[in-house]
């Protein structure tokens, strides 16, 4: 049982959190700018690296913030959290996986 | 009774009370303070259950957890299977039998309670022996929250079973100072009776604490006779000792051979004497105190054979002094015996060949082949092994953070070198916590000899050899599994390179036991085998539990009605008076349907749907999930959530929504009223109100974080009541009286807050069975009032409580969906024939994208249709498939959808159902076949509405 440290709450253990997915991928500014393929990426594709990646949580069962993490999807650590609103930590450049999705969000 | 095996002067058993207990049909008796196996050695009894593959006869190899042998079932007074009998501690009444290796579950009930204690602390140490005590006293000292975990009944560890002093007094005076110290300091606590058994993530760690298990049926029926403590500890210290090993030779499985150092314990704890005459096998020193103690309490040691050519000066003349003769560089190649050892085969062993062999004869063989430090723990907590050729063992090798070893746990087999090693555990532990303090004096000790190095020795070769026991004799691995040497080199014969490949193979190390006494044994031989170094096999993988815990235990108090969370709605108690069955529904309980006296399930269903099309039926609707919406920008994101627009709805008005996900698959639908300019309320389906307030708060608080709007779960503040049919109205006028409840002041889709029953009421004009119908809402806690004040004032009516079965059954017959039966994520809006409730006009929601998509706009989609059986009173099951032929084709069978909902209808007087089919809307007309029972259904494909397609009937 992993603890997670919720960003508002402290840490917490992981049965109260809700896992969302790749973080900094954004709505669309206009979906219908998009091709199908386009639109396809941003619905379906996501990155799934070996190492430091930049992910959403929400700490449902508590104060019910969505907020981002740098979890290492190897050994599971959480690296750091961050409020949601935050930039994303630079630490993300150093995985390739990572650096892929920064030009995937350039791109929308 | 006569206990002859007892050795006077030995032992910390209380001889002033005699325990009676059972084994195997015979009564015995033994004292306080002995386990299982330890009475039974005392009244001589070695033999304690037969094998399971070869039901060869065996005893007792060991004195504790690491036993492979002595498996017991305990009959009274609870039963129990598989359990150790070197690990059950001994009561009056006891009754046990041996076990073949399979147990057997009682069909009793269990009574017993089971509980879960969360604890936390700086430093917890697991294991109270020298090493364990050594770093919690130090701790202690510094004043940091400890916590000590220790499997035995008391504390000492090794030392209960030998004869070792310290501070010049006999060990346990040292451990008895100790504990007085520690129950003296506050932050401290120790659990005896408790086995750590899993290390998880962040230092939390799970413990099995046994607190009644030895009293038997004394134990008082208020205490939880197991607990699991869930430890959470910022540093955690393993000093969980080391398990003697085996060393494999042919026939090494009889009654009466015995690990060197448990005969030790039996002496010096039990105060047993494991046998008259002894041979000890020993690689190393270790078998010497045990030698000479065994001697010195009257056990005839007719010899030691040592695989050493050279045996240490020290324990020459010891021998010596006793006339023990030591035979350096020999081996134990085999034994005799028929239900207990009576002979041990000798001989030379030099450059890798044996000798001519001897028989020497003895009741009892003692075997040491070197010692496994329990690594168990450590190397779950991601603590990594190296092989230390100088012991023949795995060591901790790279500690995780948090995370450490002392004493022989971490390879210092010596007493001296245990303490020392906990002593320093404590100081490192301390300086990762950033306390000071918490220094003490290591412990003194008798100066130890001069010893010689372990041989490692996994085995001795066999006279059989290249014959594969054609005499019958095998080298066992793996006691408990039946497992051989040959079983081993038959899986690596087969190619096999990985010890975890020769564990699955021959099932080595995966009984009750964990291979303790076999893991590093198999790993020796396999690395003998291959011609590899045992070093780079390594051991496999240590994995929770490290004992077996009951699930009993693991679930606590989380059983039978705790098992799940159960929710109910404030009219709960009424409807179990009036005979509701019930359906869980996520966590609720909703009533199914109230059958009367003789009525079978169709024909209260049947009755409900008939009161609610032709008279007035009433429904518990308040499990459906409410969510209120309240901020000045709360209809942009409902216009941006929801499929159709929300912000244009009129205070006091109510519109029907359906919810998207990104990819245009609908995820819920519900209805919206709007109670204020900046309010609304929405509801949900029962079983997604938590996911789709998730749902809401993530596009609010991750995409559009600037909405000023706030989402608050509303659920269980109302009680919800539809009051269904066309007699709806004459009811509610009655027990409303104040409301008009005519067509033009309240129509449909408006809602009204009035006075219902008394009680202040919001009445929506929502159907979900197209019947004229309202919704009335109340506080939930004047719920049951206003339910039974309505139940009163339709009696006149013939008013009926429905339960989901009939709403169900009603809303089918109209097709409105069940998001989650009759849709499953890969449903659109346009797929169930609800286009009308897409909106045209927004430029943007969450998934109007996704659904010009090429795959989305494909004619042949699954669509929402109905089917009317051609047999009209043929019931289609739920998920059956649906193909184009009468007959069934060769597999692959061409599928084209499935039935989600099927019922048998009052109105249409006939069975029918909803069903997903690959281009359904163009099939209206056709006939289609569902396979059942061995034939084909057929069946015509309808436009999904059945009942009242003109909606005629919903104002009236």
């Amino acid at each position: 049982m992993q603890l997670i440290a919720c960003p508002w709450c402290g840490e917490r253990e992981e049965i109260e959190f809700h896992y969302g997915g790749q973080a900094h991928i954004a709505y669309p500014d206009d979906p219908y700018a998009l091709d199908d393929e386009q639109w396809a990426q941003y619905v379906f594709f996501r990155d799934n690296p070996k190492g430091p990646f930049a992910e959403r949580w929400v700490h449902s069962a508590g104060c019910r913030r969505w907020f981002n993490a740098l979890r290492d999807t190897v050994t599971h650590e959480f690296l750091s959290v961050h409020d949601n609103r935050a930039e994303r930590p630079s630490r993300t450049g150093t995985a390739p996986a990572a650096q892929h999705a920064e030009g995937q969000e350039a791109g929308r | 009774m006569n206990t002859p095996f007892r050795a006077p002067g030995h032992g910390r058993v209380d001889r002033d009370t005699t325990l009676s207990f059972t084994f195997d049909g015979t009564a015995y008796t033994g004292h306080p303070g002995d386990t299982l196996a330890s009475a039974l050695l005392a009244n001589g009894v070695h033999h304690v259950a037969d094998s399971i593959r070869y039901g060869r006869p065996r005893g007792v190899l060991a004195a504790g957890a690491e036993e492979p042998n002595a498996l017991v079932q305990i009959e009274a007074p609870f039963p129990e299977p598989m359990l150790t009998a070197t690990t059950v501690e001994l009561y009056d009444g006891l009754v046990a039998r041996g076990l073949s290796g399979r147990g057997r579950l009682s069909g009793e009930p269990d009574t017993a309670r089971y509980d879960t204690m969360h604890a936390h602390c700086d430093l917890l140490v697991v294991g109270a022996g020298p090493a364990g005590l050594a770093t919690t006293l130090a701790a202690a000292r510094a004043g940091v929250r400890v916590i000590l975990v220790d499997e035995l009944p008391q504390p000492g560890g090794s030392l209960l079973g030998s004869q070792e002093r310290i501070d010049g007094a006999p060990a346990t005076r040292w451990v008895g100072t100790v504990l007085a110290e520690l129950d003296d300091c506050a932050d401290v606590r120790v659990l005896q009776r408790t086995t750590a058994f899993g290390h998880y993530d962040d230092g939390l760690v799970l413990a099995l604490e046994k607190r009644t298990d030895h009293l038997g049926a004394a134990a008082p029926a208020h205490v939880s006779r197991q607990r699991i403590w869930r430890i959470r500890a910022q540093q955690v210290v393993y000093a969980t000792g080391a398990h003697e090993r085996p060393v494999a030779f042919d026939n090494n499985d009889r009654p009466g051979i015995m690990l060197a150092g448990s005969a030790r314990t039996y002496l010096n704890r039990f105060g047993v004497l494991p046998g008259r005459q002894a041979v000890v096998f020993t690689t190393n020193d270790s078998a010497y105190p045990a030698a000479l103690e065994l001697a010195g309490a009257g056990t005839r040691i007719a010899a030691v054979i040592d695989a050493r050519e050279e045996v240490p000066e020290h324990w020459r003349t010891a021998c010596a002094e006793r006339g023990i003769g030591i035979r350096a560089g020999h081996v134990v190649t085999g034994t005799s015996g028929i239900e207990r050892v009576t002979r041990a085969h000798v001989a030379p062993f030099r450059q890798g060949r044996l000798g001519g062999r001897q028989g020497i004869g003895c009741d009892l063989l003692l075997v040491s082949g070197g010692w496994n430090p329990a690594v168990a723990l450590f190397s779950q907590a991601r603590g990594t092994l190296r092989y230390d050729g100088g012991i023949g063992a795995f060591v901790p090798a790279h500690a995780p953070d948090g995370v450490r070893t002392a004493g022989s746990a971490g390879g210092a087999f010596t007493l001296s070198g245990a303490l020392a090693d906990g002593v320093d555990a404590a100081r490192q532990a301390l300086s990762a916590l950033g306390r000071t303090g918490g220094t003490i004096a290591v412990p003194t000790t008798a100066p130890l000899p001069d010893g010689a190095p372990t041989r490692v020795l996994w085995r001795v070769p066999s006279p059989q050899d290249g014959h594969d026991g054609q005499d019958g004799s095998k080298q066992f691995v793996d006691l408990q599994r039946d497992a051989t040497v040959s079983d081993v080199l038959r899986a690596t014969g087969a190619g096999l390179r990985s010890v975890e490949h020769v564990k699955r193979y021959t099932t080595i190390g995966t009984a009750h036991d964990q291979g303790r006494t076999s893991g590093v044994m198999a790993s020796g031989i396999v690395a003998e085998s291959l011609g590899v170094d045992v070093a780079d096999l390594g051991p496999t993988r240590f994995r929770p539990p490290a004992v077996p815990v009951a699930f009993a235990a693991l679930a606590g108090r989380n059983r039978g009605e705790l098992f799940d969370p159960v929710r109910v709605t404030a009219l709960h108690p009424w409807h179990v008076e009036h005979g509701a069955l019930f359906e869980d529904v996520g966590q609720w309980k909703r009533p199914w349907y109230y059958p009367r006296a003789g009525e079978t399930t169709d024909e209260a269903v049947l009755r409900e749907c008939r009161a609610a099309r032709t008279g007035v039926a009433m429904m518990d609707g308040s499990t459906l999930g409410k969510i209120n919406v309240r901020g000045p920008d709360a209809g942009i994101l409902l216009d941006r959530l929801y499929t159709n627009l929300m912000s244009t709805l009129k205070v006091g008005r109510i519109r029907y929504g359906v919810m998207c996900g990104v990819d245009g698959m609908v995820i819920d639908d519900g209805t919206v009223i709007r109670v204020a300019e900046e309010e609304f309320l929405l509801t949900t389906t029962t079983g997604n109100a938590a996911g789709i307030l998730e749902w809401m708060e993530e596009w609010l608080q991750t995409e559009w974080p600037g909405l000023r709007v706030h989402l608050t779960s509303v659920t269980e503040h109302w009680v919800t009541i539809p009051l269904v049919g066309p007699r709806s109205r004459d009811v509610l006028a009655l027990a409303a009286p104040g409301l008009d409840v005519g067509n033009d002041a309240f129509p449909f889709m408006s809602w009204q807050d009035t006075t219902v029953a008394g009680v202040p009421a919001r009445v929506c004009r929502i159907s979900f069975s197209g019947e004229l119908a309202y919704e009335i809402n109340v506080p939930a806690w004047y719920g049951i009032t206003v339910w039974k004040a309505l139940h009163t004032a339709g009696s006149a009516f013939g008013i009926t409580p429905y339960g989901t079965e009939t709403m169900h059954v009603l809303r089918a017959e109209k097709a409105y969906p069940i998001v989650g039966q009759d849709t499953d994520g890969t449903v659109t809006p346009q797929d169930l024939g609800m286009s009308w409730a897409v909106s045209k006009k927004k430029p943007d929601f969450v998934g109007k994208r996704s659904f010009t998509r090429a795959e989305n706009r494909r004619e042949d989609r699954k669509q929402l249709v109905a089917l009317l059986p051609a047999d009209e009173q043929v019931l289609l099951p739920e998920g059956a498939q649906i193909i184009a032929t009468s007959s069934i084709p060769e597999p692959p069978v061409p599928m084209l959808g499935h039935v989600t909902s099927s019922y048998r209808s009052d109105a249409l007087r006939r069975t029918f159902a909803l069903a997903l089919v690959r281009s359904g809307t163009r099939r209206i007309g056709e006939t289609l076949y569902v396979p059942l029972d061995g034939r084909t259904v057929p069946v015509t494909v309808t436009d999904p509405v059945l009942f009242d397609k003109e909606g005629t009937r919903r104002d009236g």
